[in-house]
Parts: C-alpha cells; sequence; structure tokens
C-alpha cells in the first residue's frame, strides 16, 4: 500500500510559512522564515537541527497550537486549524505527559472520552491500542509505576487511540537511555508500518533521524530555514541495520548538512 | 492507609500526649519547689504555676468524666462538651462547605479572565487583614435583621475564613499543569469547560487538600469565635464564654472546654485527611 506512494494525498503542505514571536517588541524572535515542506501521506519525516533552531514551533505550526505569522500550513487539505478540530493528528512530547491519576488505559482512553465514545468502546479500543505498543499486562498501572520507556509507549498508544491519519512527535525519545530508545526506534516503526499513519518527528540525534526516516529535513537556526531535505531508503530496518554500510552512509549524509548548517 | 501507618500514628499521638503531660507536671512541681522561679535564680517564671492558672492534668482530667447541671438534667461533662461540639461541628461544617465552593469559584473564576486574578487577588488578600472580632458581630448582626438564625451568621464567619486558602491554593493547583498538557487539550480540540475538568481540577487536587485541612480547622476556630462574639445559647463557643466567667473558681472547666475545640479541630482535620485518601491516594501508592 505504501509502495505506490506517488498516487497518494499530501499529508502536510506548508507554503512560505514564518513565525514571529512576540512581534515589534524588544524580545521579537524570528523563529521560521519561508518555510516550504510538503509531505506525503504514509511518509516518516524527521526534523532535525541544532537547538532552538525552530523544529518544535514548525511541529506546532502544523498542529495548529501555534498560528502561522505568514504563509500557509495544510494538512490533508484542510487549514491546519480544521485538521485540528477534525483530529486528524496525534501528538506525542518529550515528557511523556500522561496523566498522573488517570491508570494507563484510562490515559490511552482520554482522547476517546472527549470525543463521547462509550465506555465499551474505549475499553476495545484502549485493549488494541495496549496490544499494539506491546503492555497489555499494565492497563492498571499508574503512570509512575512505569519506567521511561512504557510511560512514552502508552503515550504512543493514546496519541493513535482514535486512529489519526498523521503522528506528529516532538523529541519523544529524547529523556531515555540509549539502548531503551533503539528499541523505541525499532518498536515505533513496526507501529507506523502496521497502522500506516504519517509520521513528522522531531530529533537532535542523528543516527535517530537516519534510521527511522524516509526522508530528514535539516533546520538552520536564526531564523529557522529548511536548509536541505535528504531522502533515506534502508528498506525494513531492524536492529541489524544499525550496521548497515547504508545507514553509516545515511548518518553521514546527515551530519555533513548539520555541519554545514552550523558552519553558517 | 495501611495498618502499621495507622498503628504508627495512634503510637505518635499517645507518646506526644503522655510528653506534654510529663511536661506539664514537670513544670509545674518544679515551680511549685521554687514558688515560680528558674531554679537557683532570681528570674520568674513566664506561666505561674499556682492551682488556678495551672489545674493538675489529673483534675483536668477528671473534671471531664465529672456531672454538669445543665437546665434541668446532669450530665457528664464528656456528653455535655460533645453536645455542645456537634453544634459547633455543624456551623464549622456548612461554613467550610460554602468556603470550598465560594474559594473553587473564585479560583476558576480568576483562571477564566487574568483581569479578574489582577483585580480580586489583592482584596481576597485585604479581607483576611479585617480582625475577625470586629467582622463577627457585623455579619451576625445583618444575619439577625434578615430574621435567620443564628447559625447562618456563624457559618458565614466560617466560610469568610475558609474560602482564603481554597481560593488561593485552587488557582495555583489549576495553573499547575504544564503547558504540554494544556497544549495535548487542546490538539484534542478539548474545549475550556473539558480542559478544566480532566486536566485542571484533578490537577489541582493535591495543592486543595493541604488548603481543605487549613479551612477545616479554620472553620471550626471562625464558628467558636462566632459563637462566642455574638453569645449564642449553644455551641462550644457558649460553653467556653461560660466556663471562663467562672475561670477563677473552677479553671478545670475552662481547660476542659478548651480540650473539647482542640479535639473538634482534629477530628474535623481528619476527615479532611480520610478524604484525601479516598480521593487521591488509594490504589495508587507507588511500587517498589
Ligand atoms: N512561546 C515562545 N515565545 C517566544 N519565543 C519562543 C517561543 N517558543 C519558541 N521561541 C523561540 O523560538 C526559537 C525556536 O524555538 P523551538 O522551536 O523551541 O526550537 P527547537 O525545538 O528547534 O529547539 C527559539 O529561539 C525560541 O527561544
Ligand atoms: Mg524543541
Amino acid at each position: 500500500m505504501r509502495e505506490n506512494s506517488e498516487n497518494l494525498e499530501e499529508a502536510v503542505s506548508i507554503r512560505a510559512a514564518d513565525k514571529v514571536f512576540n512581534p515589534d517588541s524588544d524580545n521579537e524572535v524570528q523563529a521560521l522564515l519561508g518555510i516550504n515542506l510538503d509531505i506525503k501521506e504514509g511518509d516518516f519525516i524527521s526534523l532535525i537541527g541544532p537547538s532552538g533552531c525552530g523544529k518544535s514551533t514548525l511541529l506546532r505550526l502544523i498542529a495548529d497550537l501555534l498560528v502561522p505569522t505568514a504563509g500557509q500550513v495544510k494538512v490533508f487539505g484542510k487549514t491546519a486549524n480544521q485538521a485540528r478540530l477534525d483530529q486528524d493528528y496525534g501528538m506525542v512530547f518529550q515528557h511523556s505527559g500522561l496523566f498522573d491519576w488517570r491508570d494507563v488505559s484510562a490515559n490511552i482512553e482520554l482522547p476517546l472520552e472527549l470525543k463521547g465514545w462509550s465506555k465499551a468502546d474505549r475499553q476495545a479500543r484502549s485493549r488494541e491500542m495496549l496490544e499494539l505498543v506491546r503492555l497489555e499486562e499494565f492497563k492498571d498501572h499508574y503512570p509512575r509505576q512505569l519506567s521511561g520507556g512504557m510511560q512514552q509507549r502508552v503515550s504512543i498508544a493514546r496519541a493513535l487511540s482514535f486512529e489519526p491519519r498523521l503522528l506528529l512527535m516532538d523529541e519523544p525519545f529524547g529523556a531515555l537511555d540509549e539502548m531503551t530508545r533503539e528499541h523505541m526506534q525499532v518498536e515505533l516503526l513496526r507501529i507506523w508500518r502496521e497502522t500506516g499513519t504519517t509520521v513528522v518527528f522531531v530529533t537532535h540525534s542523528i543516527p535517530e533521524a537516519a534510521f527511522l526516516s524516509s526522508k530528514v529535513v535539516v533546520l538552520s537556526p536564526r531564523p529557522g530555514r529548511i536548509h536541505s531535505e535528504i531522502t533515506v531508503d534502508l528498506g525494513d530496518r531492524t536492529d541489524q541495520t544499525r550496521q548497515d554500510p547504508k545507514f553509516f552512509q545515511a548518518t553521514t549524509e546527515v551530519r555533513e548538512a548539520l555541519r554545514a548548517v552550523e558552519a553558517g | 492507609m495501611t495498618k502499621r501507618k495507622a498503628l504508627r500514628t495512634a503510637f505518635t499521638v499517645i507518646v506526644t500526649l503522655v510528653l506534654f503531660v510529663l511536661l506539664w507536671e514537670g513544670y509545674k512541681w518544679m515551680g511549685q519547689q521554687t514558688e515560680d522561679h528558674w531554679p537557683g535564680t532570681q528570674f520568674g517564671l513566664p506561666v505561674s504555676t499556682d492551682d488556678l492558672t495551672m489545674p493538675h492534668a489529673s483534675d483536668i482530667f477528671n473534671e471531664l468524666t465529672d456531672e454538669i447541671r445543665a437546665g434541668r438534667e446532669t450530665l457528664p461533662m464528656t456528653v455535655y462538651l460533645a453536645k455542645k461540639a456537634a453544634f459547633t461541628f455543624l456551623e464549622a461544617a456548612i461554613g467550610f462547605s460554602l468556603g470550598v465552593i465560594v474559594g473553587l469559584l473564585l479560583a476558576i473564576f480568576m483562571l477564566r479572565w487574568r483581569f479578574a486574578e489582577r483585580g480580586f487577588l489583592p482584596w481576597i488578600n485585604v479581607s483576611q487583614t479585617v480582625p475577625l472580632i470586629a467582622l463577627a458581630p457585623i455579619v451576625v448582626t445583618w444575619a439577625r435583621l434578615q430574621g435567620y438564625p443564628d447559625m447562618v451568621g456563624i457559618s458565614l464567619i466560617a466560610t469568610y475564613l475558609t474560602f482564603f486558602p481554597v481560593a488561593v491554593s485552587g488557582l495555583r493547583g489549576l495553573q499547575s499543569p504544564d503547558s504540554s498538557d494544556v497544549e495535548l487539550m487542546r490538539s484534542y480540540a478539548a474545549s475550556w469547560s473539558s480542559t478544566l475538568i480532566k486536566l485542571r481540577l484533578p490537577a489541582a487536587r493535591p495543592f486543595l487538600f493541604p488548603a481543605f485541612k487549613l479551612a477545616a480547622t479554620l472553620s471550626v476556630v471562625g464558628s467558636i469565635v462566632g459563637e462566642i462574639s455574638i453569645g449564642t445559647k449553644t455551641g462550644l463557643g457558649r460553653a467556653i464564654l461560660d466556663f471562663a466567667q467562672r475561670y477563677a473558681v473552677w479553671p478545670e472547666r475552662l481547660y476542659s472546654s478548651v480540650i473539647a475545640a482542640s479535639l473538634l479541630g482534629l477530628f474535623v482535620f481528619g476527615l479532611v485527611n480520610a478524604a484525601e485518601w479516598l480521593v487521591i491516594k488509594r490504589g495508587r501508592e507507588v511500587l517498589k
């Protein structure tokens, strides 16, 4: 299904988008300038760049959590605002953002509750989601009883519970240790394959971007612009892929782009 | 709460009580030996130790079990005080409930409209600097003129004391969620009221319960002060007022009523603790 991606709809389309924080004041920040970006449905896109270059801001423009100062953001052909109201995307932050007074299944059911689903439907869906992220035995646990990696899986399950077509992730594995992180990457790819969701993934880890993505978007700072887009094709990825020369080549390419960015 | 924890709490309470009685009696005994001076010095003790100022702990305790004439009947002091305390408790409970409602509404109002926070918060703070002794007769007189029973005025005084910690801590609690939690709710296109109910109010609970505990004890204080300042016919305030007038002959009685007031304070504090455990802690202890 992902094979004939040429025929698929644009998931995200950004045209000449600027974002200025605190305009016309002393602490005015030009966070993004002249962003053009197209993301095809089914793609896995990473946004990478030095800290403060506007990755989170760009993600929030897509999510309609921020409004561009100029330009246009379309999600599945609609305005970003309409897409948010239609709940076309799910969101995962660096800190799982689970509500600690809700157990795992209640956390996963939160967006469904807001949509007014019946209890039986919610429970059925949260069971499916727990299966998807392989946490069936932990449904009655509270977030504090889980490891960071498990919390992040619950957060992914929550974001996918209402089957959005787009998943927005802001450094979701940034707080995890290296081993957990690599494991979560493999898991995320499996979930991506199983659900066919389009993913936009913010990271500042070069190997993470190279391993996960079909396309790596490199941003340059002050003001944030798109420096380059690097297409990666590693096929079906497993932990073995990390020893693959093709993976090495992809990380090198991303690293060189980032060096060029840093050099200004 | 586990059984062990409950036992430990009970143990601590008893040990503290015993220590306090020992300290009381020890100080009194010392004062009696030295004619109210620090041993071997000319410096007087801050509190004199005669039987009028500091009755023996055993006399106060005996007083609690002694009989007292109340109108036409005679009852044990404990029962007499318990009846009075029950009345005060009712006033405090009404005052507390109203205070919690008013405090929460104020907090939500200040959360919703930032200008309300800027405009209201200073006045809420000022409200608490008005001396209770001055305020109580005003409120009670007003309530009487409206033809309400005294209980209404007294409960309102308790409300006046309780809404404050609830409003202030409530606002902090409602504002406590991370901006990413609020963004998450926005990403679900959740309305302001859904965000309040599903995120902000639950997140505010750990801020609210300490305020409720403070408010509960304040509601007892407020009720007693209210009773005293208008001279009601019943309640612990009445007992304290009566016994204070007869302090010179019967100091043990005033002490026993003070003990009853503290026990009532402890009781309402315990009620809030139990509610807290039911609402946020139960079944959620972190597994080690
Ligand atoms: N709410 C905001 N108000 C003002 N400036 C902001 C705000 N959010 C981000 N910025 C600024 O915009 C720039 C980009 O931030 P961000 O998108 O968070 O970067 P990144 O995620 O790449 O580290 C930074 O200079 C940051 O300080
Ligand atoms: Mg960021």
